[in-house]
């Protein structure tokens, strides 16, 4: 192992009536020391790189009080998200019809193929834009950037979800490049709707 | 009887150049390392795809535990006068009365998360000991009463002409009803970008990357 090693014995005979001195050995033994330290490497390393925090970018819309101001969205670009109890996602396109119908229930797995589908669906529909286009070309941004500028997804919270179900949701926003979305509050008729489908639901289960 | 003599040669090789390396290495470490603080509360941040670095100075961070507790921290390490800068504010703007010590005091603490009310009493202690109790956290949920308006306005004066950088760091179990109130008392300072703090997450980078190179 590690030692200092300092020649010692070198074996060769001396002459008849020569004394040896007797050599003592300078080899100090170091491999306490070498372990030790290499414990001590490994705890910095891994105390050192383990569990780096990352961060999401949020930005909010300002709040518009004015009615002029407001963005107009195409309704048929509108995807309306709602983070219910229990992981439960709420979701309808467009606008929400009067008795409900379009209004459905799924996952965290499932409402990506949803948010997929509606991309798609909404950019299948688009008439080439030459403005937007040009306009692409010209910050060197990819031209898909204008098939999906009407795609729209709304997020709302109810108060039952829980942080990580908005984060995840925002995630799921990066994942399928959803260039627009928007986070806003829920509207009353609407959380009905999902106090109403939790209640069916319970009373199905038993 | 001749013998043929095997010269023995030592098994021992000469380790010292790897050793040298090695704590070297382990110099390296123990100087780069920072200890966080103690986290006052537990927090587990939820998962993410986006892997960007988190910024360390010049930032407020806003944390909320699983009970929605919310608490206020001051990041930055250049500039201690932030930390007397903030307190003042909050002091001359609530009219909370406190004493010098007091607020020098201020800058012990790493977390606050009390009500404005239960500052004066928590600055008189030593913040080694009153850190390790639970505190009840800042009121925000009463929308007349959303106490971290003042927080941020403070830190916001107080970083005037800065960048100043707004950390969220919440735990993945808290409900949604924190986070919006957060949210609300940082738009009524007209403040709209902020980061959310959380752990990389790791099968669904994948997936994020693919979709990304797809899409050029």
């Amino acid at each position: 192992m590690a030692s200092i090693d300092t020649g010692g014995d070198s074996g060769q005979k001396k002459g008849p009536g020569v004394k040896k001195a007797k050599k003592l050995s300078t080899r100090v033994d170091m491999t306490p020391m070498v372990d030790l330290g290499f414990l001590l490497i490994t705890f910095f390393v891994f105390t050192a790189t383990m569990n780096e925090p990352t961060t999401l970018d949020l930005n909010m819309p300002k709040d518009i009080k004015d009615q002029k101001e407001q963005t107009e969205v195409k309704e048929s670009g509108v995807l309306s998200v709602m983070l219910g109890k229990d992981d439960v996602v709420y979701y309808y396109e467009g606008k929400l019809k009067e008795d409900g119908s379009n209004f459905k229930s799924t996952d965290f797995k499932g409402i990506r193929d949803i948010i997929v589908n509606k991309r798609k669906e909404v950019m299948g529909r688009y008439v080439r834009d030459p403005e937007c286009e040009a306009k692409m070309a010209k910050d060197k941004k990819p031209l898909s950037n204008c098939a999906d500028k009407d795609f729209v997804v709304i997020i709302k919270p109810t108060k039952d979800a829980t942080y990580k179900n908005t984060v995840d949701i925002l995630d799921e926003m990066t994942i399928n490049q959803v260039r627009t979305y928007a986070m806003v509050k829920i509207f009353d008729q609407e959380y009905e709707l999902i106090k109403k489908t939790e209640e069916f639901n319970k009373a199905g289960i038993k | 009887m001749p013998s043929v003599k095997i010269a023995r040669k030592s098994t021992d090789t000469d380790m010292t150049p790897f050793v040298d390396i090695a704590f070297l290495i382990l110099t390296f470490f123990i100087m780069a390392t920072k200890f966080k603080p103690p986290d006052v509360v537990e927090i587990k941040t939820p998962g993410s795809v986006l892997s960007q670095k988190l910024p360390q100075d010049n930032a407020v961070m806003i944390s909320f535990d699983s009970s929605s507790r919310v608490f206020f921290t001051i990041l930055s390490e250049k500039d201690p006068q932030k930390f007397t800068d903030i307190i003042n504010e909050i002091n001359t703007g609530q009219n909370l009365g406190l004493t010098q010590s007091e607020i020098a005091n201020f800058r012990n603490y790493y977390m606050v998360g009390v009500p404005l009310s239960g500052l004066k009493q928590l600055l008189a202690r030593d913040a080694k000991v009153a850190e390790k109790e639970r505190q009840p956290g800042i009121p925000v949920l009463d929308s007349t009463n959303n106490q971290l308006v003042w927080w941020v306005r403070a830190a916001k004066n107080a970083f005037a002409g800065e960048k100043l950088n707004y950390l969220i760091k919440g735990d993945a179990n808290s409900k949604y009803p924190a986070f919006e109130a957060i949210i609300v008392a940082l738009k009524k300072n007209e403040e709209y970008k902020y980061n959310l703090i959380t752990t990389k997450d790791g099968g669904e980078v994948s997936l994020y990357e693919t979709n990304k190179s797809n899409n050029k």
